[in-house]
């Protein structure tokens, strides 16, 4: 397999820093190298974030480049706009349909873009865009969008199902396990449903 | 044993057990939190004493004390809190250590969370101590092991330096068995005590150890050559991997001398390596340790080619460094062309201006309800408003901007005290986060009734250390490892301190907390209010608000005065409703403040 460059972006306390441990263990379980790269401290705060995994034969440094990303998770629209230029040629982002508003628009100081989506999918051929926050829902709790996003992207993957299912399982506290592997299998239907 | 993934900060852990560990103490701080965070968690499993101490120079000074009575210590903290900890460190590296003492120091280029890029390799070369500079999480649990091998040795400090770049990396990490240490115990002697007359003795000691360490440093595993063409490039830190990265992109082989032990430098390594190059980069983030090592070995021995660095006017000092970056410099001195021009998926079209989404205080923030009643209250004053280190930071932003000054930990009790001497007629108030407030609030507070500085503290009690993921501290009666242990209420610690006027509010009753303010401002003298209420990351809501949109206005009073990010406009076609999100934690502020009574609690 060649490298995967991936990156998760979104807004502090969506649940990116699980996400990028269940890819992390997703690389480990193949044998390959694996590096992740995460902020912690003031950004988790409602900032905007961004979270580095590189997995391949051998992986030297933990960041990504512009256009060096196979895939970009975007767990909201913004964001995704905001690290679209991280997308390498032919690459692949998959789109959390979830607009968070950040402060200097809820305070009238900036506009948020509008037709975010419609943009994207000028600009990108491999866009995959989902409501994850509703399949999380419906699975039983909201904060799951995390590993729908993971399923989603699972199912883009040449990775065995197998091999994710065991890496949410490691990761996941137990008391919460269920409504995760539940989300995983709704985020993996749902692109099969968007497939067709 | 198998692979586990683990976090820098966590592979330190790991490796401070497995040498042997005996003690560990810190005060949390990103990007080095995790570290004790982890040696808590595993704490009972493999016998050692955790704890969170109040401060950093507490927790050096505490770790020490088990080093002299033999055990194998471990202090960590972020770079400033080094400042914090300096006083017992310089003396330290005089007197020395039984058993054995690393000191973690988690340096922050960029930087993401700190307020300096200060680089704790200058620091260690003033204090004379040596570093071991890791550039992967696998390295940081090597090099762990190493340092304290190496300070029980030579009966030393021994600093290892992760950046976040390693703190917060995840990589695949292989166990190894794990050592134990039996401390032998204190035992009485002279050269525990600190004399001048003894000062000069140990500093003549301190430096035969320099060159002795430099010398071990030219032959260990951590520093060493990788032969290739022409030019060569000297590195440490995580700016190594930039660089093979960058040159595998170019297709190039250069020499490189990686460092891992930047102070005290092996100076016999670089000049081996001078002997293998035509010239040099030198790539390392923040200050130029190894760029100034290597010229004055080039120097000594008379070396003609170029050096470029930072001081060469090439690289920058300040910030991260990046693939992209060092790929530039190179291929600009090899006179490459940038390899080819990247095309992202998206072209090459500049992006749009987006909004900027910076960090804010959470829905439900108390501190945001603290800040909102001491603004009402000194409505027209022509306040003054110090603040200091933690979440409640982020109170500068609009639209609360309620924090007009910031330097250190604990500096905003007392840069408010030279304030009101300035500008007596001015009301001065300074916030304080409770963990700061033990951290290093409370000798402020001794100067304010002391010397009769009239400035009123707000004491914003959220019972946990927020900022850094929720640790405990004295205040909430928690210890590291979940025993419980005294709980040390700041409203004795103020009243004992000699603060007259102390009073106790919770700031989500407004009307209540802007009239506890209001007493205060009246008071003649230092005041303190403690707002105690607990930080909403820390339980469930059992609330939601929302907008009774029959009666709303849209005003947009509670969104252009609080500042929740609860709040957003919803797009109706004719006009932009406001409503309440499901981030609402259920704190009632908006609905105390809607001049119509619209927001209703679900």
């Amino acid at each position: 397999m060649d490298n995967l460059n991936i990156m998760i972006v979104g807004v502090g306390g969506q649940g990116t820093l699980l996400a990028s441990r269940v890819l992390g263990n997703v690389a480990l379980k193949q044998s390959l190298d694996v590096k992740v790269s995460e902020v912690h401290g003031m950004s988790q705060r409602g900032g905007s974030v961004v979270t580095y995994v590189k997995m391949g034969k051998k992986v030297y440094s933990p960041l990504i480049e512009k256009g060096e990303a196979d895939v970009i998770l975007a767990f909201e629209i913004l964001e995704a706009l905001r690290w679209v230029e991280y997308l390498k040629k032919g690459g692949t982002i998959v789109v959390n349909e979830q607009r968070i508003d950040p402060m200097p628009v809820i305070i009238g100081k900036a506009k948020y873009p509008e037709n975010i989506i419609a943009k994207l999918k000028q600009q990108i051929q491999n866009i995959i865009s989902v409501n994850a926050l509703k399949i999380a829902k419906e699975c039983g709790n909201i904060k799951a969008l995390n590993i729908v996003l993971l399923g989603l992207l699972a199912k883009s993957t040449d990775i065995a199902k197998d091999i994710w299912l065991e890496a949410i399982r490691e990761v996941v506290p137990a008391k919460i396990l269920d409504v995760n592997l539940k989300a995983f299998d709704a985020g993996y239907l749902s692109a099969s449903d968007l497939e067709k | 044993m198998s692979m586990k993934l683990l976090m820098g900060n966590e592979a330190i852990a790991r490796g401070a057990i497995e040498a042997g560990l005996n003690f560990a103490a810190a005060y949390p701080g990103t990007p080095s939190s995790e570290i004790i965070g982890t040696l808590a968690e595993w704490a009972e499993e493999f016998e050692y004493y955790v704890e969170w101490s109040v401060n950093e120079k507490v927790a050096l000074e505490v770790a020490a004390g088990a080093a002299y009575a033999g055990a194998y210590s471990l202090v960590a903290m972020k770079q400033v809190g080094l400042n914090v900890a300096s006083d017992p460190l310089m003396s330290l590296a005089y007197i020395g250590i039984k058993g054995a003492l690393v000191v973690v120091v988690a340096d922050d280029p960029g930087p993401h969370s700190s307020q300096t890029e200060q680089d704790t390799r200058t620091f260690a070369k003033f204090a004379k101590l040596p570093v071991f500079d890791p550039s992967s999480p696998e390295e940081a649990l090597m090099m762990t092991k190493d340092a304290f091998e190496l300070s029980h040795r030579y009966g030393i400090p021994v600093f290892l330096r992760p950046t976040t770049r390693v703190c917060h990396a995840t990589a695949g990490i292989r166990f190894s068995a794990v050592e134990k240490n039996q401390p032998e115990g204190f035992v009485k002697d002279s050269k525990w005590v600190i004399f001048p007359r003894l000062s000069y003795v140990r500093h003549q000691w301190l430096e035969e150890q320099q060159l002795k360490l430099s010398r071990e440093f030219d032959s260990n595993r951590w520093n060493y050559i990788q032969s290739g063409k022409k030019i060569g490039i000297l590195a440490g830190g995580v700016s190594v991997l930039y660089v093979r990265e960058a040159a595998a992109i170019l297709g190039i082989q250069p020499a490189i001398l990686k460092i891992g032990n930047p102070y005290p430098l092996p100076t016999g390594k670089i000049s081996e390596f001078l002997d293998q190059v035509e010239e040099v980069v030198v790539v390392e983030e923040l200050d130029p340790v190894l760029e100034e090592g290597l010229i004055a070995v080039a120097g000594q021995k008379g070396f003609t080619g170029k050096i470029h660095g930072k001081i060469s006017g090439l690289l920058p000092r300040a910030g991260e460094y990046s693939i992209a970056l060092i790929k530039k410099v190179l291929a600009n001195i090899l006179g490459m062309p940038d390899s080819e021009e990247i095309t992202p998926e998206s072209g090459n079209e500049k992006a749009p201006d987006l909004p900027v989404r910076p960090p804010v205080l959470c829905a439900g923030c108390s501190h945001r309800a603290s800040f909102y009643a001491v603004k009402r209250a000194t409505k027209n004053a022509n306040a003054i408003y110090t603040g200091d280190i933690g979440c409640y930071t982020l109170g500068n932003a609009p639209p609360l901007s309620m924090v007009d000054t910031c330097l250190c930990m604990g500096a905003g009790v007392t840069i408010a005290q030279g304030l009101k001497r300035v500008e007596p007629d001015r009301p001065i108030f300074a916030f304080i986060g409770d963990s700061t407030f033990f951290h290093t609030g409370i000798p402020g507070i001794i100067n304010a009734v002391y010397n009769n500085h009239p400035v009123k503290i707000v004491i914003l009690d959220n019972s946990t250390t927020a900022m850094t993921g929720h640790q405990p501290h004295p205040g909430t009666g928690k210890k590291a490892a979940g025993t419980a242990g005294e709980i040390i209420d700041p409203v004795q610690v103020v009243k004992a301190c000699g603060v007259k006027f102390v009073e106790t509010t919770n700031p989500l009753d407004l009307k209540s907390a802007e009239a506890v303010i209001r007493r205060a401002m009246e008071f003649q003298g230092p005041a303190a209010i403690v707002m105690r209420a607990p930080c909403a990351n820390t339980f469930k809501p059992v609330r939601r608000f929302r907008i009774d949109r029959e009666i709303c206005s849209d005003c947009g009073r509670c969104l252009r005065e609080l500042g929740c990010p609860a709040f957003y406009r919803e797009d109706s076609g004719v006009k932009a409703a406001l409503q309440i999100g499901p981030a609402c934690h259920g704190c009632g502020l908006c609905s105390q403040i809607c001049p119509l009574g619209a927001i209703k609690a679900e």
